[in-house]
């Protein structure tokens, strides 16, 4: 455990600089918020978090308890059972272990329960990898959880908080999923300004005192009932509704969140978009690499915006749209693939810009999958294909090995070809 | 609060409203009647997918009552349990689970085996009617051999449960190889006996198991007079024991002294037509049940 007091700052009245890596500040962001129950099992990059938890229950750090359950099913359905009776209740997981919650994941969000999950993004396996992309959790899009996501370690400390005061207000009550990229932010230690019990307290209202129905003997009720057809797609619209209309909520909460820090959040964070000609959207902490390499292009004069979706659940079209404005081409990347499509935040962008009525070239660039290190050459090959002719084609692999180093798939060897074809045109 | 349960003990207030989806003649309904006159108000019920849960919806139950997912009823009543007490709210309530064999022995067996392990402070009860009935009557691991259900169909070359003349997955064992407080083995049949292994486990500070054999109307082809005749039979002949295991301490609950033939129970009940006047398949199954019986015996006080 790294625990290191590095610096003063100048927005809180105690101010206290942690070095901490995304696991650690995902745990004591769930101390900070009196999390009075946890629920997790242990699973790579994420089994800090777990561990973390652990030892502060046995220093006596936290009142709560946890359930150190036999798998991530039974995590998630115990923290159910925290919500069902009122408690504020905390797990973490990814990958194989967000796959093998996902039945859990559709209960969790048709009971309306808000519960907060910390997920320290690894891609699924077979083939074996532990690496980081966002297929884990992105698959689990339409799982009615809120899904944002950190581009740093500060961001992991600071959603987990601002996660639980979203989730329990009455006007969403739903989950919320706070994604970080495993090792490159879940193992990476990186300044954390932390904030005192008194201002998270300021910000949350004290745990278990949320207004909704219970499980409680004196006064019983029925839960998890069956719900006929007729009734049926006026609940799903409900639920619909809340995802909408959370994204105010969210707005709020990082509104309140700024008083009390002094830190600024958006659903959207943009860089240099106002005169951009090309402009990077993505979402983790591929996007911090992304407006360091915009930064350099600057320099020499190439007008790259960037763009980072912190929330990609509520999506937040209406930012997304301003903040691309009127740049010639829209560059999304995404560490994720919708086998056969594109990758998946590509869609909603196209989808509202269609909408909007405008028509910047707009491509997708699948980089980084399994872990694969997205350097600043990577993003700048993307701006190279992005400013070429393709024709038709809207999705790149830069990265994959295969089709020769920066020829797009089906390029290299015929209409269609995606052959990974092992060294045979190299690549690197 | 110990002892024995006698008729004028049985409390009238009913904790299940008037009404219910299930079958004619299905004991499930009486059997969680029974469980929650025992248990009383003070009571939380996580429901567990199978029968029960879809025959009580609605409204059904009178205390605090969730049908949750088909497997993972344990874990749900452990967040319960474990937040309960951080918030000071634990005392004076009973945590219940009810499911079916398929949700125990089978798809929630790990969830299962995870809150004993933690010795989480719950009762579980499996109302055991050996099959999935909810979906129709599919085998599970309690289906005993030689059964037909819609999975192990009468065909040309096989037919009925076949997995070999062993009897059935074994739960109650199961969960006494956790070194759990408490495990009974009861019948729908003996309402009394039931309220008796319920009210030991409430008392157990720690987790606690009992198996309720429940034939099943439809999917047994029983005629729906029978029903309780025929949860009578399978403890006459020995096919169900009723015991329980306290501290690791096995006891009889209740002595056959006179055992009736396996062939008897067997007849009853349309699942196993195909098979009863094979003496080969029913000695078999004399043998399995004679094995069954004999080894508990051997391990009991």
């Amino acid at each position: 455990m790294t625990s290191e007091t590095v610096a003063a700052t100048a927005h809180s009245p105690q101010p206290t600089a942690r070095f901490w890596n995304g696991n650690m500040a995902a745990a004591r962001a769930a101390q900070r918020a009196r999390v009075q129950h946890v629920a997790a099992y242990p699973i790579t990059p994420q089994t800090h978090t777990v561990e973390y938890l652990s030892r502060f229950v046995n220093d006596g750090e936290m009142h709560m308890r946890m359930t150190k359950v036999e798998s991530e099913h039974s995590a998630l359905s115990a923290c159910c059972g925290a919500a069902v009776v009122g408690a504020r209740t905390f797990t973490a997981s990814c990958s194989q272990g967000l796959a093998l919650m996902a039945e859990v994941l559709y209960f969790t969000s048709g009971m309306r329960f808000p519960v907060v999950m910390a997920i320290a993004n690894r891609t699924l396996s077979v083939p074996v990898n532990i690496w980081a992309d966002h297929q884990d959790t992105l698959v689990n899009r339409d799982s009615g959880w809120l899904q944002l996501y950190a581009g740093s370690v500060q961001d992991v400390y600071d959603l987990v908080q601002i996660a639980y005061k979203v989730a329990e207000d009455a006007r969403v009550s739903l989950p919320v999923m706070v994604a970080y990229d495993g090792f490159i932010l879940s193992h990476a230690s990186e300044p954390v300004d932390e904030v005192s019990q008194e201002q998270a307290d300021a910000f949350l209202h004290p745990p278990g005192s949320i207004g909704r129905p219970l499980m409680d003997p004196d006064d019983p009720k029925q839960f998890g009932e069956v719900l006929f057809p007729e009734w049926y797609p006026g609940f799903e619209y409900k639920k619909h509704r809340a995802m909408v209309d959370s994204l105010a909520v969210l707005e709020e909460a990082f509104a309140d969140w700024a008083s009390i820090t002094g830190r600024e959040l958006a659903p959207v964070r943009t860089w240099g978009c106002e005169d951009a000609d090309v402009v990077l959207l993505g979402i983790g902490s591929m996007m911090r690499t992304a407006l360091h390499t915009a930064k350099g292009l600057r320099g020499q004069g190439t007008k790259v915006g960037v763009i980072e979706l912190t929330a990609f659940r509520p999506f937040p079209e209406a930012a997304v749209l301003e903040a691309i404005g009127g740049a010639a081409t829209v560059a999304v990347l995404d560490r994720d693939i919708g086998y056969g499509t594109s990758g998946m935040v590509y869609p909603d962008v196209v989808r509202g810009l269609y909408h909007s009525g405008r028509r910047p070239k707009a491509l997708n660039f699948v980089i980084g999958t399994g872990g694969k290190d997205i350097t600043p050459a990577r993003i700048e090959r993307c701006l190279e294909l992005a400013g070429q002719d393709h024709g038709a084609q809207t999705v790149f692999w830069p990265d994959a090995r295969g089709p020769a180093e920066g020829v797009p798939y089906g390029d290299a060897s015929g209409p269609g070809a995606v052959g990974f074809g092992g060294a045979r045109q190299g690549g690197r | 609060m110990m002892g024995k349960v006698r008729l004028k003990d049985v409390t009238d207030t009913e904790y299940l409203a008037p009404g219910n989806l299930a079958c004619a003649a299905c004991p499930e309904v009486l059997g969680f009647r029974h469980v929650l006159k025992e248990l009383g108000p003070n009571t939380i019920v996580i429901n567990g997918t199978g029968c029960l849960a879809v025959v009580t919806q609605m409204g059904v139950p009178r205390v605090p009552h969730f049908h949750v997912l088909f497997e993972n009823a344990p874990a749900v009543i452990s967040g319960i349990d474990d937040s309960l007490r951080v918030m000071g709210r634990r005392e004076g309530t009973n945590l219940l689970v009810v499911a079916g064999d398929g949700g125990t022995a089978d798809i929630g067996l790990s969830a299962l085996s995870g809150a004993i392990e933690r010795n989480q402070d719950f009762i579980y009860v499996c109302f055991d009617n050996e099959s999935y009935m909810n979906t129709g009557g599919q085998r599970s691991g309690t289906t005993p051999f030689g059964a037909r259900t819609s999975t192990t169909p009468i065909g040309k070359v096989v037919q009925g449960e076949d997995r070999r003349p062993s009897l059935r997955k074994d739960m109650v064992e199961i969960v006494a190889a956790h070194n759990i407080p408490y495990a009974a083995s009861t019948s729908i049949a003996f309402p009394l006996d039931l309220m008796e292994r319920i009210r030991k486990a409430a008392a157990v500070r720690g987790p606690s198991f009992i198996n309720v054999h429940s034939p099943c109307p439809t999917g047994w082809g029983l005629d729906p007079a029978d029903m309780i005749e025929a949860a009578r039979m399978a403890v006459k002949c020995g096919a169900v024991v009723m015991y329980e295991v306290e501290d690791g301490v096995r006891r009889l609950t209740r002595k056959v002294r006179k055992r009736v033939p396996v062939r008897d129970y067997l007849a009853m009940q349309g699942r196993f037509r195909h098979l009863v006047d094979d003496e080969e398949a029913v000695a078999g199954i004399q043998a399995g049940v004679d094995r069954q019986l004999e080894a508990l015996l051997a391990r009991a006080s």
